[in-house]
């Protein structure tokens, strides 16, 4: 079943205030936990992933893709959203500081193929990425993801 | 032509990666095999790739291997994803 990118997004934070990238990571697994995608345990395999393998979830400028491994702390599949009132800084070589958090969860390893197809579409996109940034309430990043789904 | 997309978990970026890499080959016109891994089992898949595709912060876990490893710096760029690979494959 391929899922689409607005369906998928279960939460959004706009502007929130993330002290350094454990809380940055902590706001996304949160948005995960209270939209029942994920447990608890997730968000700290999220943070322990980075701990390990070090900060390549920033996957672009300005953007962390925070994920772990599909595990039992996955329920279902799905993304959250996270927009930094300050950007801050995961160590990243080249791709500090980050602005926006996208938190993703996986059942398995194909499911959220599609997802994230979406996904990489739309921060390709300067224009759009510029838009959803500007962006301060959960109606504007969701037209804004919708009018993505009819071009 | 095989390469391998290497990530740590293999659920996110290496996805990413693999999806812009297949797209670049279309584009390039060359036939190739992209597989997305994790970096547990990219050591071992590495061995038999022609290109690896990783970060700056894995390419140094992937270690010593036959295969030509190129570091991208953003997942999401395909002009630097192009770039990097047409000059590996050439």
């Amino acid at each position: 079943m391929a899922m689409n990118l607005e369906n998928s997004l279960f939460s959004i934070n706009l502007k929130a205030a993330a002290a350094d990238w454990r809380d940055a990571i902590r706001l996304a697994g949160d948005g995960l936990v209270a939209a029942g995608v994920t447990t608890g345990d997730y968000t700290d395999q999220m943070i322990a992933a980075v701990e390990e393998h070090g900060p390549y979830i920033v996957i672009a400028p300005g953007i962390a893709l925070a994920h772990a491994r599909p595990s039992e702390a996955v329920l279902k599949g799905g993304l959250s959203w996270v927009s930094l009132k300050d950007p801050v800084n995961f160590g990243h070589a080249k791709n500090d500081p980050v602005t926006l958090v996208i938190g993703l969860a996986a059942t398995d390893h194909t499911a959220h193929i599609e997802v994230l197809k979406a996904l990489a579409g739309v921060l390709a996109n300067k224009d759009l990425r510029g838009r959803l940034e500007a962006a301060t309430t959960e109606t504007e990043v969701r037209d804004l993801l919708k009018s993505l789904n009819t071009q | 032509m095989k390469i391998v997309a290497v990530c740590g978990m293999g659920i996110g970026t290496s996805v990413l990666l693999k999806m812009n890499a297949e797209q670049v080959l279309r584009d390039l016109g060359v036939e190739g095999d992209v597989e997305a891994a994790d970096i547990g089992v990219a050591r071992g898949a590495a061995q038999s790739a022609d290109i690896v595709l990783t970060s700056d912060e894995l390419a140094g876990e992937i270690g010593e291997v036959p295969a030509k490893v190129i570091i991208i710096d953003n997942f999401v760029d395909m002009d630097e994803i192009k770039e990097k690979l047409s000059a590996a494959i050439e």
